[in-house]
């Protein structure tokens, strides 16, 4: 009797410790994957570039000729870094001032269901389907002062067409413009959404109160999709970081490296050379702008929150 | 959305607005149509006339570019790729957000801040090193360099849109899974995958658009034409031919109808991606 209470209860006991072990093995079967792919492909080459970034390499061997900083140092004084720098600022304000106010506006023309708002946003969110090569290689051919747009508009007013992507002058604004038009749509979306969750009877009420519709924009809406407002202007900041993809088929940086981003530099500079400590400096010094970015948006988030 | 009568009564848009919108909305569409249209014309026809109708509706751009041998290839590359992408994205993240949400372990907490963190960074923040990493394991000018990178580099979005539907699942099911004796691996691919269809679809969905539309990390990992992806063949067509227009504009057209075809059978999942994956069947 008492041995059998003991063999139920060992029984029970290996159960417990059979099922505990299998929990555990099956978090591992789960994670791991994920786990090693993560690690292997973006936690470790972080801390590879950060490592990289004090040697003079070129990729071959192991790095050996250790030089502190002063691969950070020649980033800096390098002055297409400045002109990368000034352009992706540049970038990143049309993003915020001039995109996402025409997005916003956009979406509270359009974010009530009929066939002819959801004909109009399908028709404003086709461009950030397109991949980016084949946007920028579309408007490089509207730039193009012998065929295109700017031909026509040329020849309509009688003046010699103007190039200007061929341009330093002109090569921001009017990367800019195809910025706007690829990615506009995307945050009208992000709008919509949040727009169409704003409980009707609110507004309703609001209106009801004689809330003009301008006061009820201002007052209820925004406040209302300000966590939206939030997500999109991250959105616009990281993407103008990461721009590179649609400037490609346009300038390829050009001319004279006017057009170059922060991912342009990095890429003229650090990847077509193989110079890997150099490269590697650039990429820490964008790490660095992402890390601030994100803690600049947690906070604001957070007051948003409240 | 029901569209109720009380929407209805609200303040339509003024005249001035709808031209407004209907300005941008000439504004996207005029870069498409000229695209549409030139691919159809010839050199000398786009000079003088490159937004009226073409003359006449000539084929040979479109043929040569179906028919000449790089092209198939590429796309057939691109096909590769995103398809493998999407399905291991889809596999790996949801896996893994299976397991942070539904199983105690330690540092599970700490886990999901990791590849939350994940989000934030850009693949050109690493690109070198990943460039190093795919030569010292082989990788380069393969198309499992691309994958496997884009992958990884798609776990933290994939991961946190799973984690958050998952965390909606009614802990009832799991705990009822258990004590018939289904283990996590069971409850994970028997119960919860199969009710995660539209989270699933909406993941595959974006994830699609990423890899498809992605450049930078196919040009610095694949250096031969027979490996290009479609993005790559764009540009790298433009390089050699960039005088004859009717024929890059012949290509765009080709690049453009399934993007738009894609958008227009995925629509519902890519809005509930944008407005963060909550939706429920």
């Amino acid at each position: 009797m008492t041995s059998t209470t003991i063999a139920t209860a060992n029984a029970e006991a290996g159960r417990v410790r059979l099922r505990i072990n299998r929990t555990h093995l099956a978090a591992i079967v789960l994670l791991v994957p994920a786990v090693v792919l993560f690690g292997v492909f973006v936690v470790l080459p972080i801390l590879q570039a950060l490592r990289f970034s004090f040697y003079d390499w070129n990729g071959y061997g192991s790095p050996s000729k250790f030089v502190g900083i002063e691969n950070y140092i020649k980033v800096v004084s390098q002055r297409h870094f400045g002109t990368a720098l000034r352009n992706t600022t540049f970038i990143a304000l049309v993003s915020l001032l001039v995109q996402l106010p025409l997005a916003l506006w956009l979406a509270l023309s359009l974010y009530r269901n009929t066939w002819f708002t959801a004909f109009l946003r399908t028709v404003f969110f086709l461009p950030y389907m397109l991949a980016e090569i084949a946007a920028g290689l579309m408007w490089n051919f509207m730039y193009d002062g012998n065929y295109g747009l700017a031909h026509s508009l040329a020849d309509a007013i009688g003046v010699e067409p103007k190039f200007v992507l061929a341009d330093p002058a002109w090569v921001m604004p009017a990367i800019a413009v195809v910025l706007v038009w690829k990615y506009f749509g995307f945050h009208m979306m992000i709008y919509i959404a949040a727009l169409q969750g704003i409980p009707n009877d609110m507004v309703e009420a609001a209106r009801l109160d004689g809330a003009k519709p301008w006061q009820i924009v201002r007052h209820i809406k925004i406040p209302l999709i300000r966590s939206a407002l939030a997500v999109t202007a991250f959105f616009a900041i990281t993407g103008s970081l990461q721009l590179f993809d649609l400037i490609v088929p346009l300038t390829n940086g050009g001319p004279n490296n006017a057009s170059l981003t922060i991912v342009g530099f990095l890429y003229q500079f650090g990847v077509t050379r193989m110079r890997i400590g150099f490269g590697s400096a650039v990429s820490i010094v964008l790490f660095a702008i992402c890390v601030v970015v994100s803690i600049i948006y947690q906070r604001a988030a957070r007051i948003v929150e409240k | 959305m029901s569209a109720t009568t009380t929407e209805k009564r609200q303040v339509p848009v003024s005249i001035g607005e709808l031209a407004g919108i209907l300005f941008v909305a000439a504004f996207v569409l005029l870069p498409i149509y000229v695209t549409v249209v030139g691919g159809f014309k010839t050199i000398g026809e786009l000079r003088t006339n490159p937004f009226g109708l073409p003359g006449s509706w000539s084929l040979s751009n479109f043929a040569s570019i179906i028919g000449g041998g790089q092209f198939p290839v590429m796309l057939g590359n691109s096909l590769i790729v995103s398809t493998v992408t999407v399905a291991l994205t889809v596999l790996l993240s949801s896996m893994a957000a299976f397991a942070m949400v539904h199983i105690r372990f330690f540092g599970r907490t700490h886990l999901a801040a990791l590849f939350t963190v994940g989000l934030l960074f850009p693949v050109a923040t690493a690109i070198l090193p990943v460039f190093l990493t795919l030569r010292d394991i082989n990788l380069l000018n393969s198309l499992w360099g691309v994958i496997l990178p884009q992958v990884a580099f798609g776990l933290a979005f994939a991961i946190l849109l799973f984690r958050s539907f998952f965390a909606e699942l009614p802990k009832e099911l799991i705990e009822a899974a258990l004590m018939d004796r289904c283990g996590y691996l069971g409850i994970y691919w028997f119960i919860v995958m199969p009710l995660s269809l539209p989270i699933i679809a909406t993941v595959g969905v974006f994830t699609f658009i990423t890899s498809w539309n992605s450049y930078l990390l196919p040009l610095v990992t694949l250096s031969s034409e027979s490996q290009y992806t479609w993005p790559l063949g764009m540009q790298q067509f433009q390089g050699a031919y960039s005088t004859d227009w009717p024929k890059l504009l012949a290509l765009l057209t080709l690049t453009l109808a399934p993007a738009i075809g894609f958008f227009l059978l995925a629509q519902r999942y890519i809005i509930a991606g944008l407005t963060g994956g909550a939706v429920k069947g």
